[in-house]
């Protein structure tokens, strides 16, 4: 890998004084690198990071038929990463144009990796730096440590699915200046609504009292407000102490659970295990918003690349050929999901919704579709809502909010169905729906979504590791249990058991000619696998 | 074609045939293709969302692909991770023989990719699909609501390439491998039994005389076209030319060296050991992955084989539908489209036609691998377990592979009944073998069942 030439760096550098005009927000140093298919051979595996650690399976082609993007939560082949300062790949034999588009597009990324606030926990540091000390410890271990560090790695790779990206989030973003003693949060918030159900003017009479014991007592108020509270809900103390148990006692995710209470882990001879898995563990946080911000970091930036390639100066009259691949960039499919087309889309619509203000009450309020339509209260705040949503939004509340039926309508998208014609023997793929429902429900479905397991912990204290697999409608990829099973087993130093969802009888309504197929009643039973000394069981729940 | 297979429609329906093998035999004569080569592949419409990604869209470069020179070594080591994987009592990881189609010409040459996969606990999609009947996608642009808008046929929806184990977009790192070092592999990994030794004399090389080397200045004969182009060049060196136009030769200087001669040499002629038939039932009904399977299965046999014998290996391949052809290369065997109906007997009739009419059963070791997906318009059997039981005499293993549609589902299938009721199972079980495995099965699936075949 060499970093781009001077002239094309000078070209760079123009990007970034016009897009910083614009409005967009990054660091001022980033790395360019030409990248060769030799270079891409290395990089690919180890998901665009130059640093990463050595893995075995990094050499080998991954079977990847069933679930790729399950499997691999990271965008693998992108252009740009986001590291500090970010690096960008280039071919080297993009002429100057391209690389103005091309340039415009990975600052728009940049600007979003540094601003998105569901990249928060990646913003303290530089990952390439923290790769490369992670890869040496690595390198250290298994020179002395031998294949069981690729085990360790192969084991703790196998549930990094399932970090616990969102608490991880939430802690990041619990405002410190707002953090009011917790005995008071847990009284309003939980004991009085949830435990005790009192009705609202109860509530706001002890919300009143606590405002008088404020005024009159200031910073003891505390101490005067639950003298008074306990007089009346003796209770309260115990029930407070319980909840803040169960609170702190709550696993941040699998592997952190693993690291703090596996017998196997805490053996001095195993420290060194430790490490590893925690190298793991933070590289797969790391990705974790990548792939949940697909559609908006590729709108945001097949935005940005449009509107001020359009812009500069500099490459005046290569208008035809930036059209020729911008099209091709973002157009929408007659078959299939692009997220360039549909992000780009989104921010425009947003962008005009909001120029008309239409994102206000007033408009909200209105009822008459004639003077919904016509509204147009000329506030031009659009630009300010892009970069609004662009920082507080991922995929899915982006698809929940923006996607409407007059998105749908205006861009003709539809739902693809896709049904057997048994007489001739063909898939015949169908205009299934128009409405924005399905439409909003079809984008939803194909968003990452990976599952929701947790560590049972009284059923752990009383027996082997028990592990919950949330019901969602959707089974687990049976072939995969038992080997991942095995590695947790091997990580927990003892039996594992994993319950789950698996479709026990699926019946199939008779379809009615020429109508689309009903869809199929399914029963669902729980099952319980359990892997003891490598084998794996499964019984009813 | 089309005339062939109703004439032996009509014979077959006064014979008399239950309404239901009927149904299954029209709908095969109703597919109306023919068995041309396959096209090559056009990948299909992304239609996920995250297949998307900026170095592709907007530079152009798509995934990278390696030499397999590079990576030469690293299957051995694969292999032997594995085996110390084991040891440490883990499942092994590394699956091999993931097969890419091979290309015309190269004659022993597959592709080898040593796959793996790295299991976690994800939601299966294609459980989604098939609930909805096959997922749902986006879309855009013109169309009413319930409008059909394309159609794909339903069996060859993996990649649109029955025989070809597709790559796809993402692929790389093939190691090209011979099929000699695949059947290696395949014996030492997979444990495949080595075969016995049937008695007879192992003689690897015979030599003959022959005379085909050539030799300056003495030999047997004299080559003369070579001999006058030495001459010619010794003396335009001399200078000995000096009018190319108007050439005299009682003029040429002549040196003994300039004399080229075949000389008698010795040949080492390699005695082939075995002769594996591969017989592949290429009717409408075997599109997809039964195909796929059968072909795949056939590749590695044949490897082992060519390990067993040391490469003393002759191998013919016959294509059937109603009626038998031999192709004369894998290619061609890999690749033919499926059409038309099924006859299995034809088929068995051209094996035994062959082995007599060259005598083969006199030099050889003879195995028969045939593939198929189990149906047979013959359904009385009155002609396969004639030419099977002929065959019987003189082969040392045949071996049937029947993998089993998913959908509709499978039946015992009209073969499998065949070889049941013919009693060939039971009374011959060291030379007949039967493998019936389910559509979607899988690579060690695959090699289990050549073990069912061969051992």
């Amino acid at each position: 890998m060499e970093l781009i030439s001077q002239h094309t760096k000078a070209i760079m550098e123009g990007c970034k004084e016009r897009a910083r005009a614009a409005g967009l927000r990054f660091d001022a140093e980033s790395l360019e690198y030409v990248v060769t298919n030799r270079d891409l051979l290395e990089l690919t595996p180890k998901a665009m990071i130059p640093t990463l650690y050595d893995y075995w399976v990094h050499d080998v082609e991954v079977l990847r038929e069933k679930g790729r993007y399950e499997l691999y939560p990271n965008n693998p082949y992108e252009t740009v990463i986001n590291t500090r300062p970010a690096i960008s790949f280039y071919n080297d034999n993009n002429p100057d144009w391209l690389n103005v588009m091309i340039f415009y597009h990975v600052l728009a990324h940049i600007d979003f990796f540094q601003n998105n606030l569901y990249f928060r926990h990646t913003w303290d540091f530089d990952l390439a730096g923290q790769a490369l000390a992670d890869k040496r410890l690595i390198a250290r271990l298994r020179s002395e440590k031998g294949r069981w560090v690729d085990y360790i790695i192969e084991f703790a790779r196998g549930i990094d699915n399932l970090v616990g990206y969102h608490r991880e989030l939430s802690r990041q973003h619990r405002p410190q200046a707002t953090q009011a003693s917790p005995r008071i949060d847990y009284y309003f918030d939980v004991f009085l609504q949830s435990e005790r159900k009192v009705r609202p003017s109860e509530y706001m009479k002890e919300i009143a009292l606590y405002n008088d014991c404020l005024k009159r007592d200031g910073k003891d108020v505390e101490r005067s407000f639950f003298g008074e509270v306990l007089s009346r809900y003796p209770e309260f103390e115990s029930f407070y102490e319980k909840s803040r148990q169960q609170h702190d006692s709550e696993p941040g995710d699998l592997l952190q659970f693993l690291l703090d209470h596996s017998p196997m882990l805490q053996r001095d001879e195993n420290k060194w295990m430790k490490s590893v898995i925690e190298v793991v563990r933070k590289t797969s946080l790391y990705f974790q918003p990548q792939i949940r911000t697909k559609i908006m970091n590729e709108g945001w930036a097949s935005y940005w690349h449009e509107k001020l390639f359009m812009q500069d100066e500099r490459i005046s009259g290569h208008e035809v050929e930036f059209a020729r691949i911008h099209a091709g960039v973002t157009s929408l499919q007659r078959v299939g999901l692009n997220p360039y087309a549909i992000g780009l889309r989104l921010f425009q619509s947003i962008e005009e919704a909001a120029n008309k203000g239409r994102y206000d009450e007033r408009f909200r309020r209105l009822l008459n579709a004639r003077d919904r339509q016509d509204y147009d209260a000329a506030t031009n705040s659009g630009q300010a809502t892009i970069f609004r949503v662009r920082e507080d939004y991922c995929d899915f509340t982006f698809v929940n909010e923006f996607v409407d039926q007059d998105f749908v309508d205006r861009h003709r998208l539809f739902v693809v169905g896709k049904r057997l014609n048994e007489a001739r023997m063909v898939w015949e793929y169908y205009v299934k729906s128009r409405s924005a429902e399905a439409y909003q429900q079809m984008l939803m479905e194909s968003i990452y979504h990976p599952p929701a397991i947790t560590v049972d912990r009284p059923r752990t204290a009383s027996g082997p590791l028990y592990l919950t697999h949330r019901f969602e409608q959707r089974p687990l990829v049976k072939e995969f249990i038992g080997n991942t099973l095995i590695g947790i087993e091997y990580l927990w130093g003892g039996s594992v058991r994993l319950e789950t969802s698996e479709v026990a009888q699926i019946n199939r309504p008779e379809a009615k000619p020429g109508q689309s197929d009903p869809s199929p009643d399914i029963t669902w039973r729980r099952v319980v696998y359990e892997s003891t000394q490598r084998k794996l069981t499964k019984v009813p729940a | 074609m089309e005339q062939r297979l109703l004439a032996f429609y009509q014979l077959l329906k006064t014979r008399g045939l239950t309404p239901e093998q009927e149904q299954r035999i029209l709908a095969e004569i109703g597919s109306g293709s023919d068995h041309g080569l396959l096209p090559v592949a056009v990948p299909a419409p992304r239609l996920d969302l995250y297949a998307w990604n900026d170095l592709a869209q907007l530079q152009g470069m798509g995934s990278a692909r390696s030499h397999y020179t590079l990576h030469v070594r690293s299957l051995e080591d694969l292999l032997e991770r594995d085996r110390q994987r084991e040891k440490d009592g883990f499942p092994r990881k590394i699956r091999i023989g993931r097969m890419v189609r091979p290309g015309r010409g190269g004659k022993d040459k597959v592709v080898v990719v040593p796959t793996t996969v790295e299991e976690k606990l994800i939601h299966d999609r294609s459980f989604q699909e098939q609930q909805e009947e096959g997922g749902s996608a986006g879309g855009a642009g013109e169309g009413e609501q319930g409008e059909v808008i394309g159609e794909q046929k339903v069996r060859e929806e993996a990649g649109g390439a029955p025989g070809g184990a597709g790559q796809g977009e993402g692929g790389a790192h093939d190691i090209e491998s011979s099929a000699y070092d695949l059947g290696r592999i395949l014996t030492e990994k997979f444990e495949l039994p080595n075969l016995k030794e049937k008695g007879k004399k192992r003689s690897l090389t015979k030599i003959s005389y022959e005379l085909t080397d050539r030799n300056r200045g003495f030999g047997q004969v004299l080559e003369k076209k070579a001999t006058l182009r030495r001459i010619l060049q010794t003396n335009l060196a001399l200078g000995n030319l000096p009018d190319p136009t108007n050439i005299d030769p009682t003029k040429f200087l002549i040196a003994p060296s300039d004399k080229v001669y075949r000389i008698l040499s010795q040949e080492k002629d390699y005695d082939s050991q075995a002769l594996v038939f591969f017989v592949r039932d290429y009717s409408g009904s075997m599109a997809g992955k039964a195909t796929e399977l059968v072909v795949s299965q056939h590749v590695l046999i044949y490897s082992w084989l060519l390990y067993q014998y040391n490469e003393q290996v002759e191998s013919r391949f016959i294509l059937h539908d109603t009626e038998a052809k031999e192709v004369p290369d894998f290619y061609s065997y890999y690749n033919s489209r499926v059409a038309g109906g099924t006859r299995v007997a034809a088929a068995y009739a051209l094996v035994n036609q062959l082995v007599e009419k060259d005598d083969l059963a006199k030099d050889y070791n003879i195995y028969v691998f045939h593939g198929t997906d189990g149906d047979d318009w013959d359904t009385g059997s009155a002609e396969t377990v004639p030419e099977l039981t002929k065959m019987l005499r003189y082969v040392n293993r045949v071996g049937v592979t029947i993998t089993e549609h998913s959908s509709p589902p499978s039946r015992n299938s009209e073969v499998e009944l065949t070889l049941k009721r013919s009693g060939l199972l039971e009374s011959r079980p060291d030379l007949l073998r039967l493998d019936v495995m389910g559509e979607d099965a899988e690579e060690p699936r695959l090699i289990e069942g050549i073990r069912t075949l061969i051992s």
